[in-house]
């Protein structure tokens, strides 16, 4: 028995006044236990459709989906064991913290007493203990997002789904809750599946990442894999800062574009790959992006750690070292 | 702001007057008749007196004595009956129709909100009569039943409570749905989601997400159906025959035939007594607390 997540084939089509959309279309890929997964894209990409198809809030028009060998594709919500934390948290309003928390259960005939327990240690490992009979109004959105997570994990699902959980959340609340989450998911052992559009927040977080473009997986892997050896032009574009220039420019014969990223490549006044003219220095504290026009006309940014001895007008030449080039397939 | 402030209590004479001319004076005329001497037949005359108050539990004999009569109390008792059954059966058939309605995609809803609404286009009297087609012996029920083969001689439908409680549902039942409707339209559905996310069946979702969350909806319809429900007198008059009294028609019997208008007074102010202790009873079930 395969265990995991396996999503064969999946497809979406929604009907809509112009005609059936596609929002997913035949994704397969496999999610191991104890994963954190990130689903990663612009909006609209597909990967909502794909995780409210995991939660069972979706029916996928083909294709099936695999929980520890289980077709769990045409089970209704109410019936996986998986849970979901959702975008806008969701939480019940006319119900306090603890009974938000002690519904999964209570649902599903738990004993009062286990429930109790559960509600306790689930408040704790949210470091809630002491608002569980507040009313959901009460609490501030950070405390909210993590009500959410308590009434999820508490179930002990075998996934939990987590819909853009940290987008409501100002940078350092979504910082901390970053580290929040790895925790848990240390803590807890359940596969994390986590659907987000921020680069920056699937980097740091994922064990693994599958990029989706236009319903389709543009790449999956690890997050260093995603970023040093990215598949596509899409995925280095959307992942962090990408240069791409015709190979021309650089001095390479080659008739594809090549990339690269700012920080890998330096300048010099000596002899180069390709000569520009310095437009822009931007100082942004920790790096110090440079914004070079090359003879050919194309405009690229390259970071340094230091701020370098050049202004703007100085002519330099462009290195970078030939491991660090990306050449996308398309 | 300050200046607001100060205009205030000018500002409101337009709507004190408004109140006091079609509120507060009525009312305070209706209280003031009840506890006047009746001036037969229609009209009331000094001096003040309770003897219509004692008329709701007394009758008086031929010599004079009062003894107790159950007459007026079984009324009042009936139409209670009457108007929250009719309240009850306006919420199980109101809101899985609202539910319904709700539930359509946003560019039909105004489509069965019309729907809905259609019937205020004729008045009530008309409908009801249409009813009494619909209910008689020679009815459209009843002939369709018996060309069917289904009944050999026509059903008695009319004149009972059967006829009156169909026609206090009918005539209310909109009441009840568009509370509901407005309030289950602007629910968060994705609460339903997350219910079904956390194990509960549809059944479970409705009774701890969907119908605490509509509470206050189906407060206000039900306090819609109720009040005019109880007070009603098209129904019992035309779909009872005449026989089955509610208060609404006693009362027009005792400003009208009767002329007793004291009395009929009193029984108003009965009236909005059981409304108001109906209400009381309605908030408490309903858990206004629990919303908060």
């Amino acid at each position: 028995m395969s265990s995991g997540l396996v999503i064969q084939s999946v497809s979406k089509t929604f009907a809509s006044p112009t005609g059936p959309v596609r929002a997913v279309d035949n994704v397969s890929l496999t999610i191991q236990p104890n994963e954190f997964f990130t689903l990663l894209g612009p909006s609209g990409c597909g990967k909502t459709t794909l995780l409210r198809m995991i939660a069972g809030l979706d029916i996928p028009t083909t294709g099936s989906i695999l929980l520890d060998g289980q077709d769990i594709a045409p089970l209704p919500a109410y019936k996986r064991p998986v849970n979901t934390v959702f975008q806008s948290y969701a939480l019940f309003p006319h119900m306090t913290v603890a009974d938000n928390i002690a519904f999964g259960m209570k649902m599903q005939g738990k004993p009062n007493n286990e429930i109790d327990k559960a509600v306790k240690e689930a408040l704790a490992l949210v470091r809630l203990e002491d608002k569980g009979e507040r009313k959901p109004a009460q609490l501030s959105g950070g405390q909210q997002q993590r009500v959410a997570l308590a009434r999820a994990l508490v179930n002990h699902p075998k996934i939990l789904l987590l819909d853009e959980s940290l987008s409501a959340l100002d940078y350092k609340l979504r910082k901390e809750m970053q580290i929040e989450l790895k925790r848990m998911q240390r803590e807890t052992g359940i596969t994390f599946i986590f659907v987000t559009h921020d680069q920056d927040e699937a980097l740091s977080m994922s064990d693994r990442i599958a990029v989706m473009e236009k319903g389709n997986v543009a790449q999956i892997g690890s997050p260093q894999e995603i970023y040093d050896k990215p598949a596509t032009r899409f995925v280095a574009d959307f992942i962090g800062i990408c240069n791409f220039v015709k190979a021309s420019s650089l001095g390479l014969n080659d008739n594809c574009d090549i990339g690269f990223r700012p920080e890998d490549a330096s300048f010099t006044v000596g002899r180069g790959m390709g000569k520009g003219t310095i437009r822009h220095i931007n100082y942004r504290g920790a790096v110090t992006h440079y914004i070079i026009e090359l003879e050919g006309g194309e405009s690229i940014t390259l970071s340094e750690d230091d701020p370098q001895n050049v202004a703007v007008n100085d002519v330099v030449s462009v290195v970078i070292p030939t491991e660090r080039l990306i050449r996308c397939k398309v | 702001m300050q200046g607001i402030r100060n205009a205030a209590p000018w500002l409101l004479s337009p709507f004190l007057l408004v109140m006091g001319v079609f509120f507060a004076a009525p009312l305070l005329l209706v209280v003031g008749y009840s506890f006047m001497t009746a001036h037969y037949p229609g009209g009331v005359e000094f001096p003040l007196t309770f003897e219509a108050y004692t008329k709701i539990f007394y009758d008086t004999d031929f010599d004079g004595n009062k003894v107790f009569d159950s007459s007026f109390l079984l009324i009042c008792w009936k139409s209670l009956k009457l108007a929250g059954l009719c309240t009850i059966l306006c919420l199980f058939a109101g809101f899985p129709m609202a539910y319904f309605m709700a539930t359509r995609p946003a560019h039909q809803r105004n489509l069965w909100m019309m729907l809905v609404t259609i019937p205020f286009w004729t008045n009530l009297l008309i409908r009801t009569y249409s009813w009494i087609l619909i209910l008689r012996d020679e009815g459209l029920v009843n002939n369709l039943l018996m060309s069917a083969g289904i009944i050999s001689s026509p059903l008695t439908l009319m004149c009972g409570d059967f006829a009156v409680g169909l026609g206090l549902l009918y005539s209310y039942l909109p009441f009840m749905v568009l509370p509901i409707y407005a309030n289950l339209e602007r629910m968060d559905w994705r609460l339903v989601e997350a219910a079904s996310d956390l194990y509960a069946t549809r059944w479970q979702t409705l009774r701890k997400v969907t119908i605490p969350l509509s509470m206050p909806g189906i407060l206000a319809g039900s306090i819609l159906v109720f009040i005019p429900s109880i007070g009603s007198f098209l129904a019992p008059q035309l779909l009872g025959c005449g026989q089955q009294m509610m208060l609404g028609n006693k009362i027009e019997n005792l400003f009208g035939q009767a002329g007793d208008w004291p009395f009929g007074s009193a029984a108003s102010v009965a009236l909005m007594a059981i409304v108001m202790i109906g209400l009381m009873i309605m908030s408490r079930r309903g858990g206004i607390k629990e919303l908060v």
